[in-house]
């Protein structure tokens, strides 16, 4: 490389030129190896500017600071411009590195495989936040049950009609003990949580029970069913009807409504079957039987040795698989009981 | 359920002429009948009554004869007036009767149109119909020959009841008089406000009771729980009678529509006098009765062939009717209310005729309809309550129907022994109904609405003196009362008012938190939740390999199973879940890793006798306590089974078959997500574990958790499950139990410096990694704040029969940075503790 011409610095052209000739080289410069060469050749030791600011020692004392300017000033410009493409570069570079390193993010992955619950589960689980976040508790009873909690505390005599009615399991004596019934209904947990808890109680029982019906596309010998029972001062059947409607718009949308008609439950009187209304219905907005209620019979008080001159209070009761099967289309049972784990998926997508 | 004819219905309330069955069914669910189905008119179409003029048999080739007939149909007849020309195979008519005929252009039920079709020789221009083709039941042989006919031409349609739609209603049990037209006109009236005459009540003209009458003798001398059987028993004599008579057309079609079919004009009367008003009715030939008729219990071997044919062996708990040939009371004509038998049935012979109206308990009759499995139309209406004023008044309908229908005369002689009591008066205040319900009904209207249900209402001051009528024995209290009340007002006008939120609410408890979050962590682990039926054979003990005496063989049996196969309750929760596993496989769903979550039945054997107390009252405390005793424990579970890949192969990941290890992790991640830290240990004896592949889980303080691991082989053959499937099964109550129910205590964390160590240790291969990670743990000391295993190597450089435990560690100390004397110091105790421990050696 020949020796460059040293430009004056006290020659304002000359330092330009070099100056110009440096800024040309840098923006020219289309790579990081390219920049490093000409950041050698034009701040370098034997570079223009270089020399023209080592000849500044040897100026006059009085044209020192004039050049020094000059100089100096033409330096500034050319390492701020060299740092500026500098950066440029190192950026293009990098964006470099990353659109080689892309890959197909559409790619299916399963690392780690997510499942699912059942959506029946899921149901029950939100039916107990609905009760839970009316201030109400969840209660709990065993599903294999003493025939005086599934039926006498509730009112049904050993003789009468309504218990001849339960499609009932019973247990054989010889395996277990006497007495004892597959709950029909979740209804026993009313009489334990009144024997055991404190007034006033306002619980929902979610749980499982079983009836002797042949599994087909609607019935299924093993169930599940929500109770709910509140026992207070002055409860009233219109609070009845207010928690129903409050519950069928929880689990059917704001316009979901339901009404009552007169019916015979022994452990409930006055008694009535609860129909639902909303609009989503299969079929057109209508009317469907969603389950039984009424308010606690004083004998089912006097069974837990609460007086019923004191305590007023009410009950009521509806299937989850209907619930279900109303909620989520569902035409046939089977395919919520057979444990075939595309359900459970279905539910969840 | 009984059948509600609209034109029957009439005869008792006004009911507006074109009410259909739907209407009808409208306005009878506002009272609380509901509707079972409507029975829609079978028929549709030109049905009328001939005349036969002549019959002609034509025998065919095939063997059968075949009669050619001519049928005056009056204006239906052919254009020149001669009738019309019809083929029929019955035989059982002649020329002169009258019959049933189907024109073409009838529709019969089934869809089946009538038309002129040509049939063995000649154009049969309708059809002559049987009972069976026009869905009257298929009593009997051979097509219908009308008695007192009307005219031919005459529409059949009407004249057998086979336009009219029947509604069919759902009886609660506590509407026992419901089961009668009597009983629902009078809810119509209730709904409706039509005007309703009641032919249930005693006219002026009913003779009382006399001396004169039939002997009958109450002699219950072992009433169940305090009631006599029979309180009740009017006996009428009606003689010199035809019983042979027809049943006039009208009330045979009623029976039909009602769904009973007519039989013989005795037994005809009897049948419609209870469909109308309730009472179920016996006729007796009086001829072949011995004075007195005894009502008494069975004794012990006491048997009797009923109407059915059937011989019963009695229990002493059956009440009787006998009479006295012998001895008082030596022949069994019947169970009382439920059915009666062969010897006293009025028969074509019969001249004299005795008609018995009863009142029996309801518990007497509900049980022997029960024990004997006769849910006779009488069992039905006196184990729900008949009107205890009513024998006597259906008894008079009966003595009337017989004498315009089969003539004789009645007896003077009348029997009516009555010993039933009125119905107790009810105290209740005015205001009740309205508190109880929330709807203000004035005392005017509390009061008009009992009365308008035929009760006796006494007033004085707030509260009310409610005497119930007789056919009412369900109202017992005052919130009976109030039912009346809100039913009658109507349902639909009780407001929808949202209780207060109750004071104290404590959301969900602990254990219903803790259930939820292990129910999601399998979920969000990869498994599918399922739900099976506890229900199971016994053989599945044998499929799970069970050793003889394990208490999971003691199973709870259902004393009357779905099917006899499946009898037993689950005692483990894989017992039934394996089932779900082996039909996803079956499925083609190869890969499958499913989980349940439910009670399984633990019986201890121990049989726990308990009391069954009565409704209504409080039991003892100490009866309360066997009652609870006596159901066995049922602990909740939470079991998975996982077979196939658990990773599914894909473009980053190798497909992973679920192992003993997954079943292993998953419960330990159970029981972390609990708080309890479970102890492992190899479990190389319990079925249906693989005796090297299973892991039991214990508490600290050794309470069993469950077990985890790979199934057997023999058990994964037996079921049919893939070789390898793997499976755990923990108790969730014994895992909350041992869980920490406090918040628990986080110490400060400390802020200075890690140092990282890595120690491997030399131990005899087959030394359970939970003993030389126990070591490791203790030797460090507080320092460690983190222990992992992270390799074992087993090879020459660490000699043979040995392993090499490789653990990195964290440590850190809360008051200041550790030194590398620190470190070489808890290096050094690692493993001393390990080589006093387990002979454990440092790894050169």
């Amino acid at each position: 490389m020949p020796t460059p011409e040293t430009p004056s610095p006290l020659d304002a052209d000359a330092v330009g030129v070099a100056l110009t000739a440096a800024l040309e080289a840098v923006a020219g410069a289309d790579s990081l190896d390219a920049l490093a060469g000409v950041r050698i050749a034009h701040t370098g030791d034997k570079s223009p500017l270089a020399l023209a600011n080592r000849a500044i020692g040897a100026l006059a004392p009085a044209d020192k600071a004039t050049a020094g300017k000059l100089v100096g000033s033409s330096r500034g410009r050319l390492n701020a411009a060299i740092a500026a493409r500098q950066g440029e570069l190192e950026a293009e570079r990098d964006e470099q590195v990353l659109r080689t390193e892309a890959v197909d993010v559409t790619i299916p992955v399963d690392r780690a495989p997510l499942g699912s619950r059942h959506p029946l589960d899921s149901l029950m689980d939100e039916v107990a936040d609905f009760f839970v976040g009316m201030g109400w508790e969840i209660a709990e009873g065993p599903e294999l049950e003493h025939e005086w909690f599934n039926f006498d505390a509730l009112n049904f005599g050993p003789d009468h009609p309504a218990r001849q009615m339960q499609d009932t399991f019973f247990i054989d004596p010889a395996s277990a003990a006497e007495h004892l019934v597959l709950r029909t209904h979740t209804s026993p947990v009313q009489a334990r949580t009144l024997l055991t808890r404190d007034l006033p109680v306002y619980i929902a029982c979610p749980g499982k029970v079983f009836r002797t019906d042949e599994l087909d596309a609607t019935h299924t010998p093993v169930f599940h069913q929500v109770e709910g029972l509140a026992v207070d001062k002055g409860l009233t059947m219109a609070n009845l009807t207010g928690t129903l409607d409050h519950f069928a718009r929880a689990m059917f949308g704001p316009e979901a409504k339901t009404r009552l008609r007169p019916s015979f439950f022994p452990f409930t009187e006055p008694s009535a079957e609860m129909d639902l209304w909303f609009p989503a219905k299969k079929g057109g907005p209508g009317w469907i039987e969603w389950g039984g209620c009424g308010m606690v019979n004083p004998n089912v008080l006097r069974a837990c040795g609460i007086d019923p001159d004191v305590y007023s209070g009410f009950a009521f009761g509806m299937g989850i698989e209907r619930t279900l099967m109303l909620r989520h289309d569902i035409t046939d049972m089977h395919d919520i009981i057979e444990g075939d784990i595309r359900f459970s998926q279905e539910g969840q997508r | 359920m009984p059948y509600v004819v609209p034109s029957w219905l009439r005869d008792h309330v006004e009911i507006p002429v074109g009410t259909t069955a739907a209407q009808l069914a409208a306005d009878l669910v506002r009272v609380g009948l509901e509707e079972e189905a409507v029975h829609a008119a079978g028929v549709t179409g030109p049905l009328v009554v001939g005349r036969v003029l002549e019959v002609n048999p034509e025998p065919q080739k095939n063997g059968k004869t075949i009669n050619w007939c001519r049928v005056d149909v009056g204006a239906h007849n052919n254009a020149d007036g001669s009738g019309r020309g019809i083929v029929c195979g019955a035989h059982n008519f002649a020329a002169g009767d009258s019959v049933v005929v189907a024109l073409p252009g009838a529709v019969l039920p089934g869809d089946f149109a009538i038309a002129a079709r040509k049939t063995y020789g000649h154009v049969s221009d309708g059809m002559i119909c049987s009972e069976s083709e026009l869905g009257l039941g298929e009593g009997h042989e051979g097509i219908i020959v009308l008695e007192d006919a009307p005219a031919p031409g005459t529409d059949a349609i009407a004249l057998l009841g086979l336009g009219e739609e029947v509604l069919e209603i759902n009886v609660t049990p506590d509407r026992g008089y419901c089961f009668s037209v009597r009983g629902v006109a009078r809810e119509y009236g209730h709904s409706t406000g039509a005007a309703f005459t009641d032919h249930g009540l005693p006219g002026p003209d009913l003779p009382s009771g006399n001396d004169a009458g039939f002997a009958v003798e109450l002699a219950d001398d072992a009433p169940i729980h305090g009631v006599p059987g029979a309180d009740r028993f009017v006996a009428r004599i009606v003689r010199g009678v035809d019983t042979t008579a027809p049943t006039p057309d009208w009330m045979a079609t009623r029976l039909r529509q009602a769904g009973m079919r007519p039989i013989s004009l005795a037994v005809d009367i009897t049948n419609y006098v209870m469909l109308d008003l309730g009472q179920p009715l016996h006729a007796y030939d009086l001829a072949t009765l011995a004075a007195p008729i005894v009502v008494r219990r069975a004794r012990a071997g006491e048997r009797l062939t009923t109407l059915d044919d059937v011989t019963r062996t009695l229990d002493a708990e059956d009440l009787l009717i006998t009479d006295s040939p012998d001895a008082p009371g030596s022949r069994i004509l019947g169970i009382a209310g439920v059915m009666g038998g062969a010897d006293t049935e009025v028969t074509d012979a019969t001249t004299d005729v005795l008609i018995e109206a009863a009142h029996f308990d309801q518990i007497s009759v509900a049980r022997s309809a029960r024990r004997h499995k006769l849910p006779s139309e009488a069992a039905k209406r006196f184990e729900r309550g008949v009107d205890t004023a009513l024998q006597a008044v259906a008894a008079q309908r009966v003595v009337d129907l017989l004498v315009q229908f089969a003539g004789g005369s009645p007896d003077a002689g009348v029997t009516d022994l009555d010993r039933t009591t009125a119905p107790e008066p009810i105290a209740i205040d005015v205001t009740l109904p309205g508190r109880l319900v929330g709807v203000e009904y004035s005392a005017e209207t509390v009061i008009a609405t009992l009365e308008s249900l035929g009760a006796l209402v006494v007033t004085g001051g707030a509260e009310l003196l409610v005497t119930p009528p007789t056919w009412r024995a369900d109202l017992t209290e005052p919130a009976d009362l109030v039912e009346e009340v809100v039913r009658l007002q109507g349902y639909d006008r009780v407001p929808s008012v949202l209780p207060a939120a109750p004071p104290g609410g404590r959301g969900l408890s602990l254990t219903q938190r803790r259930r939820r979050r292990v129910a999601s962590l399998l979920a969000d682990s990869g498994l599918t939740q399922v739900l099976t039926y506890p229900f199971m054979a016994s053989s599945r003990h044998d499929d799970l390999a069970l050793p003889e005496g394990d208490p999971r063989r003691r199973a709870v049996r259902l004393a009357n199973p779905l099917s006899e196969a499946m009898p037993y309750l689950r005692t483990s929760l894989l017992h039934t879940l394996v089932d779900a596993a082996v039909r996803n496989v079956g499925r083609g769903l190869t890969d499958v890793a499913i989980y349940e979550i439910g009670m399984v039945t633990r019986p201890d054997g121990a049989g726990h006798p308990s009391p069954l107390p009565p409704t209504g009252v409080r039991p003892s405390d100490a009866d309360l306590d066997a009652i609870r005793a006596a159901v066995p424990a049922q602990p909740l579970r939470v079991a998975g089974v996982l077979a196939g890949s658990l990773v599914p192969p894909g473009v980053y990941t190798q497909a992973r078959r679920a192992d003993h290890a997954d079943a292993i992790a998953l419960v330990h991640r159970i029981a972390q997500a609990t708080g309890v830290t479970p102890v492992v240990e190899a479990d190389t004896e319990s079925l249906p574990w693989h005796p090297g592949r299973c892991a039991r889980f214990t508490t600290p303080d050794g309470v069993l958790l469950g077990h985890a691991g790979e199934l057997a082989p023999k058990v994964t053959a037996a079921l049919g499950l893939p070789a390898r499937t793997v499976a755990f099964e923990v108790d969730l109550d014994a895992l909350f139990d041992a869980a920490p129910s406090e918040p628990k205590q986080i110490p400060p964390l400390s802020t200075f410096p890690a140092a990282k160590e890595d120690i491997a240790l030399v131990v005899d291969a087959g030394t359970p990694v939970a003993d030389v990670l126990a070591a490791v743990r203790e030797g460090a000391g507080d320092l460690a704040e983190d222990v992992h295993l992270f390799d074992i190597y087993t090879g020459e450089s660490v000699g043979e029969g040995k392993a090499s435990m490789a653990f990195s560690l964290r440590l850190r100390a809360a008051d200041r940075t550790l030194t590398a004397a620190d470190t070489a110091q808890v290096r050094d105790a690692v493993v001393a503790l390990a080589g006093e421990r387990l002979g454990a050696r440092l790894r050169a």
